[in-house]
């Protein structure tokens, strides 16, 4: 499997390592309060189709890249740098 | 006072020749890593030029000219090669002396791509990776940096630790590479 990063081009799937939803970049404030902490740390969507994943480029430029894939399909769809912020 | 001698990691191991492949200890050089400050990228290329004749490298793209230059070498990054930072430079981005942190090869020959095929799932091939580009990639499960000096010849980059695995491990792709008994 190749992953598409924003700065390296296509590269294996073993120079990465997964974090997990992308969503954990829209950290809650701290005064957010539990319901929004907890969905926060404890609930994901399972979705059938398009979702981001948050990926690590350990061994190249060590950017973390926003995923965009498609579960059903296994198709990666796009990338982004997760420094540019949300899409 | 102690004077301390610079030793080259690799110095013990190498040259190691296998068919139409050569690998060579490359002489400790200045290497340090720069990384700009908030808002000083413009400040921090032009400082480089001045000093190596290059502005910042973008992704994937590092030259040496006399053994000198900047490379890419991560998304805030760039190794300066062959020369100590200037005042200017260290004004406008952080910079770490790591003349001493890495163990440096040269890989050369005709079969060379065919021996780094074997120690990198970097795409290697001559049109995806030529002279002047530089890559931060897997080279035998080490975080390493492969830098593409001329057409058959790459400079080899892993943690200074790691010195005797890197060249163990391209050992073993050369030989392997010689027992095809292709002639290039």
């Amino acid at each position: 499997m190749k992953i598409p990063c924003p700065l390296c081009g296509a590269r294996d799937s073993r120079e990465f390592s997964y974090l997990g939803h992308a969503g954990l970049l829209d950290r809650p404030a701290p005064d957010a309060g539990d319901a929004a902490w907890d969905d926060y740390l404890h609930n994901r969507d399972n979705p059938a189709g398009v979702t981001e994943d948050l990926w690590s480029h350990d061994y190249g430029c060590a950017a973390w890249v926003v995923v965009t894939r498609n579960t059903a399909t296994h198709g990666i769809l796009s990338s982004r740098l997760a420094k540019d912020g949300a899409a | 006072m102690v004077k301390l001698t610079p030793t080259d990691p690799c110095a013990d191991l190498l040259p190691v020749e296998h068919g139409h492949a050569v690998l060579r200890a490359v002489a400790p050089t200045d290497m340090w890593l720069v990384a700009p400050y908030n808002g000083k990228a413009k400040a921090a290329a032009k400082a480089a030029q001045k000093l190596v004749g290059q502005g910042w490298p973008d992704p994937g793209q590092g030259a040496l000219s006399d053994g000198r230059g900047l490379l890419f070498f991560g998304h805030a990054h760039a190794l300066l090669v062959g020369v100590a930072p200037s005042k200017d430079l260290m004004k406008s981005a952080a910079v770490t002396d790591q003349s001493d942190a890495w163990a440096v090869v040269d890989l050369s020959g005709d079969a060379a791509r065919d021996v780094l095929a074997r120690v990198t799932p970097l795409d290697v091939r001559p049109a995806a990776f030529g002279p002047g580009q530089c890559a931060r990639c897997d080279i035998a499960h080490m975080q390493g940096a492969i830098v593409c000096l001329a057409p058959q010849q790459f400079r080899l980059m892993v943690f200074r630790s790691m010195a005797k695995t890197l060249v163990h491990d391209v050992t073993v792709a050369m030989e392997s590479v010689a027992a095809l008994g292709k002639t290039a």
